[in-house]
């Protein structure tokens, strides 16, 4: 297996820590809250409040599950657009109480369905796209497993975007990318190299930030060896950003977005 | 296996379709009859047959009304007062960031096609006497895919209108996200939507005009942001294509789902306006949102 590849696929194992194994050991006395007040509270999107050293913090996360009940009750972590409105709520929630909103990415995209659509999937996301531009307190992204095209992004448009050393994130799935170009969907470890999914080539081109490391046994047999770091680096980076004015904030922050595209004129 | 082969019809040629070249050596079969390429199109709402200089500039289907899928430049004729239109960003072009196999050819037969140099043109303009910025995509272009150049192009259009005060008003018609620039492409998602943002949080105004088709990173970011959401009759809007949803879902969906009807009736967009009543309604919404710095310009 190439070394994408082989990435694309641990970052789909079944095993790998999910939003709320992750939120419960970074944080401390999380509580879930349920709902966007619109429509319906998805399973695939999990939220809530919580403290990290005593600071209180939002928390908010995309949800696979471990079981294949659980999956099927979280739809293998593809939101709705209730998902994407619970974000938002969430998020303005936490512009409210002057609290900074930390988010967990792992999605391999926002929903494909009937009601999704009936209920404006694109609005959705559009909307978590322009409320994250101008959100008036510090967002981190934390991709820790598959970050899949639109369905992703809606969740990383904050100040400083994060991945797990086996995390992917991508303009479409590696699959549908070989499809197109090759008529082939099985060819997706060649599409998967060529695409530059992998958390290296994205902290090189500027997508990411960091990189957090995982443990070489394996992050499902040492979750706290990744969640510690997590942990630590959160501490560290949400008291500079906290101490930012919030115009600088929102300046960088449209910079950090505005500054992709290569193009010659 | 006789069951399956296509029968043979006589070609339409259409704008619209990609034409294999002829081989240099082939001759075209003087037996076989052939429609000179360009002067028929179908129409996809009533399925007739349309001889093209029968269409007048606004590409209506002379038989149903229905409408076709119109150029950037085209569009610009039909809507911007004439003479006002000043492009910008004119000489932008695409580069080929992720090393995508043949993209430059991709991209040089789409700039032959479609007769432009990337999926949208920007500029200045007035529209019935009231200056604003416009932004128009083109389908034929890639079908009008995001990538550095549209997105780029686009924010550009959006921040020059917050710098000037000025209203903005976008055209789309989008397959989405250009998967051929990889990563870059979907973040012009966030850089538009971004954009659009500082746009509205400077009190100005934002029209987007949906046309046929828009779906994917486009619907999901700035084309669904206006303040007013306009869209053309039948145009195709949704965010995840109908084949997928069918395969994820499992059954067939209505002939209507994703239209303008269906999106209107969802309460996703605020009016649909037959192309022939565009500039007249853009020109009303532009007139309701008159400032005295506007005026100025």
């Amino acid at each position: 297996m190439s070394k994408a590849s082989e990435i694309l696929f641990n970052s789909r194992k079944v095993s790998r820590p999910s939003s709320l194994d992750c939120i419960g050991k970074i944080f401390e006395d999380f509580i879930e809250l349920h709902g966007d007040r619109c429509f319906a509270d998805d399973c695939a999107i999990v939220g809530g409040i919580a403290s990290l050293e005593g600071m209180p913090v939002t928390v908010i996360g995309i949800q696979k599950g471990h079981t294949v009940a659980e999956n099927v009750a979280r739809r293998f972590g593809s939101p709705n657009p209730d998902g994407y409105r619970k974000v938002i709520r969430l998020m303005k929630q936490a512009e409210k109480f002057h609290r900074p909103v930390v988010e967990f990415i792992n999605t391999s995209g926002a929903y494909p369905g009937k009601g999704a659509e009936e209920r404006g999937q694109g609005e959705a996301i559009a909307r978590c796209l322009y409320e994250s531009a101008g959100i008036k307190t510090p967002i981190i992204s934390i991709f820790i497993g598959e970050g899949g095209s639109g369905g992703a992004i809606a969740m990383a448009a904050g100040d400083r975007v994060w991945m797990l050393e086996n995390g992917m994130y991508a303009v479409l799935s590696p699959e549908g990318f070989a499809s197109i170009l090759w008529r082939d969907p099985s060819r997706s470890g060649e599409a998967a190299e060529l695409m530059k999914i992998t958390a290296e080539d994205l902290l090189a081109n500027g997508v990411i930030d960091k990189i957090i490391p995982e443990a070489r046994e394996g992050i499902e047999n040492n979750v706290e060896y990744t969640t510690d770091i997590i942990r630590k680096n959160l501490i560290s980076e949400l008291v500079i950003l906290c101490a930012k004015p919030v115009d600088e904030l929102l300046k960088e922050r449209y910079q950090r977005f505005r500054k992709y595209g290569e193009f010659e004129e | 296996m006789n069951l399956f082969k296509k029968k043979n019809y006589i070609p339409i040629g259409s704008s619209s379709q990609y034409k294999r070249p002829m081989h240099p050596e082939a001759q075209p079969d003087a037996d076989s009859p052939m429609i000179p390429d360009g002067l028929w199109v179908k129409c996809r709402h009533c399925s007739g047959t349309i001889y093209k200089k029968e269409m007048d500039a606004y590409q209506l289907c002379p038989k149903c009304g229905g409408h076709f899928r119109i150029g950037a430049k085209e569009r610009i004729s039909i809507t911007c007062d004439e003479g006002s239109f000043e492009e910008l960003d004119a000489k932008m072009k695409a580069k080929n960031p992720m090393g995508y196999p043949d993209y430059e050819g991709v991209l040089n037969k789409a700039r032959e096609k479609s007769g432009i140099l990337d999926g949208v043109i920007t500029g200045l303009c007035s529209i019935g006497g009231y200056r604003c910025v416009i932004a128009v995509m083109d389908s034929n272009f890639m079908m009008g895919s995001m990538g550095s150049v549209v997105g780029e192009k686009i924010t550009r259009a959006i921040e020059k209108s917050t710098e000037l005060g000025l209203p903005v008003i976008i055209f789309t018609t989008s397959g989405g996200a250009r998967m051929q620039e990889g990563i870059i492409s979907l973040m012009q998602m966030a850089k538009t939507a971004a954009a659009v943002r500082k746009h509205s949080d400077a009190g100005l105004l934002y029209v987007t005009v949906i046309t046929d088709p828009t779906t994917g990173g486009v619907s999901a970011s700035f084309a669904s942001l206006g303040d007013i959401i306009i869209a053309e009759p039948k145009a195709i809007i949704g965010f995840a294509g109908r084949r997928v949803i069918e395969g994820t879902i499992n059954e067939k969906l209505p002939e209507d789902f994703q239209s303008a009807e269906f999106q209107l009736e969802h309460g996703f967009i605020d009016k649909i306006v037959d192309r022939r009543e565009m500039k007249k309604t853009l020109a009303a919404i532009l007139r309701l949102h008159r400032t005295k710095e506007a005026d100025k310009k």
